[in-house]
């Protein structure tokens, strides 16, 4: 991937691609140094309910989504995990990691940001209990750690996981999400100087099931976060990571992957806040959408600010419509308020699937369904192979596989979709 | 011993302003083992040949028929074509990012031959091919055609075509954006599948330079969507010397002065 010196690269796809990138433009889905309502650096962030009321659908940070669906999560009650709610979190720890329940009152709960919009709120105003998932200092984990966060219901449900690496400790925790259930949920990682912490989020809910859930990293001195997302399941899912630099030398790599199928609402916003000098961020998002009402959202804003000298960031998006009456929204915002950084560029695309392709690879033999599944494995291959958790990337490779064969058996059941190029 | 029957075939491909007729009753026969050479202008309709015979979605065929040893070419679907022997080489690549040259070559292979290949032996072909087109190693991993030069592209195109081992192979404009050694290795490997396999090739050329290299036994001049004259070798020499103006529009006078 380049990097751009320039403060503000204007949207050329970075290349990959050789679809239909037109179309993003003609939606006016990717839109270019046009930061609504203000900058990003003013939104309100709060643990106060009472400051953050509930949203209309017309909000900047709401306009994708179908507040209708969430309504149950945006109410001011909610119950908690453990009080009666339909989600279980169980944890599976490597040896040198820690795992407590813990109270509201827990002192290292609520230190990596504040929630900035509604269902973050309700999600810090409704859990009872916390899962505190600590790497404990110097600690290099052994094993994955893994969170498994299970519904079996539909009541409205708060959580709140906080994952802390301690100082110059490594390991890799991964969430992973179940089951049914409507949960608004708080993931707080805490990445102390010089620790080296890999959060997988696996979103692969049943059918029905509505989640939003807020991500607060902090990022230490020299201290590193890979942060990856992975939504599959579920009717509704809304991830809205935020990433903050406390220090020096700090590194964020947020990687997401999400395969949206009919009336899926996929959703995930990323701000990336570099408040201090010399941090390094990077994000890549890539998503398929098949099948009719098929809705995926990408909003990544990046914020330089005045004091934030030598940052390097650059953010990508990538979208493939396999079928029509799909559609992906793609915003990328940078907001510069220095001319002092290394680089910051960003780049967004969503194509169709590319009958010229297909072609090619049918005219060496290949049917058209093997053909598409190459195509579609591919433009995902790179990032899996990027997040470097073997049992993931398996699982992400058949998961990939199911999806697609979703949309084979429609194929095969006549209902050809994108044949014909729509422009 | 193949036969590949084109006739009276008429095609159109899909404007804006409608569709428009670009093939107006092609008559060709190749049999295995015969290269032919068609020659033409440009705009006269020799890639939309290529295309149709490898059924690109986007040219409709209005008229007449080809076949495949009495098989109905028109009726199968383009990977069907592919399995019946049927192989293209395409003037403009297509890119697929994230595909690997290893893993395109090998599905393909298992495609067309209904099995996947003997790993030891397959590793083995696929490396002397590569070789034998002075293509590096390093090219199994990249990306099928992803950031490859013009003269890359056409190796990676007869690569395909040697490990594929077609019963006949239709060769778009291989030749053009080659510099003088890509050409002659490129034609070299074309050369070495026609002996070995006794492929029928339909060789589609704007310049005669790369009939030096491949010695065509027939010689087809296409204009305007036919053909519109056709002999051996000697027909590429002659169009060597004199170019196509004789075939265009307001010469025809003089075309058939000199012929008399």
């Amino acid at each position: 991937m380049t990097t751009t010196t320039t403060p503000e690269e204007t949207g050329a796809p970075a290349g990959g691609l050789t679809t239909d990138h037109s179309r993003a433009q003609a939606d006016g889905a990717h839109s270019h140094g046009v930061v609504p309502q203000g900058s990003r650096a003013e939104r309100l962030t709060s643990f106060d309910l009472a400051d953050i009321p509930v949203p209309t659908g017309r909000e900047e940070e709401w306009r994708f989504s179908p507040v209708a669906r969430i309504a149950p999560l945006f109410e001011d009650r909610l119950v908690g995990q453990s009080g009666g709610g339909d989600v279980r979190v169980t944890v599976v720890e490597a040896p040198e990691v820690s795992v407590e329940i813990v109270g509201r009152d827990d002192e290292r709960l609520g230190t990596a940001g504040k929630p900035g919009d509604r269902t973050a709120v309700t999600a810090w105003n409704g859990f009872e209990q916390a899962t505190v998932v600590t790497v404990p200092r110097e600690a290099v984990a052994s094993d994955v750690t893994s969170v498994r966060v299970e519904g079996s219901g539909d009541t409205p449900t708060a959580s709140h996981v906080l994952v802390r690496a301690e100082r110059h400790s490594e390991a890799v925790v991964v969430l992973d999400h179940l089951g049914s259930a409507t949960l608004t949920e708080t993931v707080e990682i805490v990445v102390e100087d010089g620790a080296h912490l890999t959060v997988v989020s696996v979103q692969d809910w049943a059918d029905g099931a509505v989640h939003t859930s807020s991500h607060r990293a902090r990022i230490g001195r020299d201290a590193r976060l890979k942060h990856v997302v992975v939504t599959l399941g579920g009717d509704v899912v809304r991830i809205t990571p935020d990433a903050e630099f406390t220090a020096e030398g700090g590194e964020v790599e947020m990687v997401g992957l999400y395969f949206a199928d009919a009336n899926q609402h996929q959703e995930h916003r990323l701000f990336v806040d570099h408040a201090v000098p010399r941090c390094k961020s990077r994000v890549t998002y890539k998503g398929a959408l098949q099948g009719e009402g098929a809705h995926t959202v990408w909003v990544g804003d990046v914020l330089i600010q005045a004091e934030a000298e030598g940052t390097d960031t650059y953010e990508l998006n990538r979208n493939l419509v396999l079928t029509d009456g799909a559609r992906a929204d793609s915003v990328p915002n940078l907001e510069i308020e220095t001319g002092e950084i290394e680089g910051a560029g960003h780049a967004s695309a969503t194509g169709r699937f590319d009958d010229e392709q297909l072609f090619y690879l049918q005219a060496r033999g290949i049917p058209e369904i093997e053909a598409r599944r190459l195509v579609v494995r591919g433009f995902f291959a790179e990032l899996i192979a990027d997040i470097g958790v073997e049992s993931v990337e398996e699982r992400l490779l058949e998961a990939i596989e199911r999806e697609l064969n979703k949309s084979m058996s429609a194929i095969e059941g006549g209902g050809a979709t994108d044949a014909e190029g729509v422009a | 011993m193949s036969t590949l029957e084109i006739r009276d075939l008429h095609v159109s491909v899909e404007t804006k302003e409608g569709p428009k007729p670009i093939l107006r009753g092609v008559d060709l026969t190749i049999n295995s083992g015969e290269v032919h050479a068609i020659m033409g202008p440009n705009g006269s309709g020799k890639s939309t040949l290529a295309y149709s015979i490898a059924g690109h979605p986007k040219y409709q065929v209005t008229g007449g028929s080809i076949t495949f040893d009495g098989q109905d070419v028109l009726a199968m679907t383009v990977d069907e074509r592919a399995r019946a022997g049927v192989f293209l080489a395409m003037q403009y690549p297509v890119e697929v990012p994230g595909v690997s040259v290893s893993n395109f070559l090998r599905t393909a292979k298992t495609a067309i031959d209904g099995e996947a290949p003997p790993l030891r032996h397959w590793v083995k072909d696929v490396k002397s091919a590569m070789q034998g087109l002075r293509m590096d190693d390093s090219f199994a991993a990249r990306s099928v055609n992803e950031g490859f030069s013009g003269g890359e592209k056409k190796r990676h195109e007869i690569l395909q075509m040697e490990l594929l081992r077609p019963k006949f192979a239709v060769l778009d404009e291989t030749d053009s954006g080659l510099d003088v050694d890509a050409l002659r290795i490129v034609s070299e490997g074309v050369n070495r599948v026609h002996e070995s396999t006794d492929a029928g090739i339909l060789l589609i050329t704007h310049y005669t330079r790369i009939l030096r290299y491949i010695t065509p036994d027939f010689v087809h001049v296409f204009v305007d969507g036919k053909v519109a004259e056709e002999g051996g070798p000697e027909l590429a020499d002659r169009l060597e010397s004199e170019g196509y103006d004789r075939f265009l529009p307001g010469a025809v006078e003089s075309a058939s002065a000199a012929s008399a």
